[in-house]
């Protein structure tokens, strides 16, 4: 059977372009090239409320992200909301007195843990718990309050 | 009445003879697979007439597409403010949806007829019972390398078509419409996932380009070996293919994305 050179080099063009592509989403487009490192420690928060925080949103000291949020639950006897967080462990100084903040990206954008680093000489270690939390803003009842004052004022 | 249940009957049965030859025939050509790597040289010259002859409308459909989601979605996104979700809007919505479906279209029709032609002439002209006189198994010689060459081709052709979608809007988005490059890559990096999105979405193109394939050749196989019966064969390849993309596009996003 007779089969020519340019058949083949189309044919290894066309596989080469389709695994370049499938590459270039992972790295570019993906969150995959800011996966590199898989080394990290888990942190605990409760929150009294977590908002729309969701699993995989950013955590960030000082606007970098350090590490992401990795679980939600509900703890069943205090009914407070318990977040873990993935941090990379490069940041392993994060003094252990730090707090934590649920913000918002915008005014209607995702919502992030902000991580305020404290000052004591101890260092935050896996599994440790942050005590000092301040919960997410839930716009309605932001609304709510400033609507009532309003009301009241009069 | 009677006449109306009688035919309904006759279409059921017909449907399931239909489904059961097509079940034949599937096992049979994936019986064949083996007899396939054995010979690569039969894989490649499909390769190349499934595959690299798709390459160009997919890659100038693909480029088309995402300038238009672009273009599209800045207009929409600004009346919001929010024009920096271009990103993630022209990225989720190819490697999620687009680029799987439109790719597995266009496949359907470019590769998909080319398939049913070529085999319900080869039906016609009596090559393929030639074959069997010779005691060559026309589906392990004939069909298996070209279902293998569109199973591969139609994943590399889904991820071609939306990298280079990405690129449309990219250039569009960044290029002529003036957002922020690094925004643009940067949210579309936060929200991507390569697992939940780009797996799925390969995954997605994997079951089309196995339905396109197996629907494109048993059409042409089971095509009336006239030139009337294979015009016919050549149209319900594409209906079909169409038809069963969108149907189990739905089931998949359902399952993969859905909290059903």
């Amino acid at each position: 059977m007779q089969h020519s050179k340019t058949q083949d080099t189309l044919v290894g063009f066309f596989v080469a372009s389709g695994v370049a592509a499938l590459f270039y989403m992972a790295l570019q487009v993906s969150n995959l090239g800011s996966y590199a490192s898989d080394d990290s420690y888990t942190v605990i928060a409760h929150f009294q409320n977590s908002g729309g925080l969701k699993v995989k949103s950013p955590v960030s000291v000082a606007g970098v992200r350090v590490g992401r949020v990795s679980a939600i639950k509900l703890d069943k006897e205090s009914h407070e909301s318990v977040v873990e967080m993935r941090i990379e462990s490069q940041y392993n100084n994060l003094p252990s007195d730090s707090g934590v903040s649920i913000y918002t990206a915008g005014l209607l954008g995702e919502q992030y843990v902000s991580l305020d680093p404290g000052s004591s000489d101890e260092y935050l270690k896996d599994k440790s718990t942050i005590d000092i939390t301040s919960s997410a803003i839930v716009l309605e009842e932001m609304i709510g309050k400033f609507m009532l004052n309003k009301a009241e004022g009069k | 009445m009677l006449q109306f249940l009688q035919n309904l009957g006759k279409t059921t049965r017909s449907s399931f003879a239909k489904l059961g030859r097509a079940s034949f025939f599937l096992t049979h050509t994936l019986a064949g697979i083996n007899e396939v790597l054995a010979r690569p040289n039969l894989l490649f010259k499909q390769m190349y007439s499934v595959g690299v002859l798709s390459f160009l409308i997919i890659t100038i459909s693909g480029l088309f597409v995402g300038m238009v989601l672009g273009l599209q979605g800045f207009n929409i996104l600004s009346d919001f403010g929010a024009e920096e979700s271009l990103g993630v809007m022209v990225a989720a919505s190819l490697v999620r949806e687009l680029g799987p479906v439109v790719a597995a279209l266009l496949f359907a029709g470019r590769a998909g007829s080319a398939l049913t032609a070529e085999i319900g002439l080869m039906k016609a002209t009596e090559q393929l019972s030639g074959m069997e006189m010779m005691a060559v198994d026309p589906i392990k010689r004939i069909i298996s390398p070209r279902f293998m060459a569109g199973f591969i081709s139609m994943p590399l052709l889904a991820a071609l078509f939306s990298a280079i979608g990405i690129m449309g809007g990219h250039m569009v988005g960044v290029g002529m419409l003036g957002v922020d490059d690094g925004a643009f890559w940067s949210q579309m990096q936060a929200s991507i996932d390569f697992q939940e999105d780009i797996i799925n979405g390969m995954l997605k193109s994997v079951v089309f380009g196995f339905v396109v394939s197996w629907i494109a050749l048993f059409e042409g196989y089971d095509a009336i070996p006239t030139s009337e019966g294979v015009s016919r064969a050549t149209t319900r390849t594409v209906v079909n293919s169409a038809f069963s993309v969108l149907a189990l596009d739905f089931i998949l996003t359902a399952l993969m994305f859905g909290d059903i």
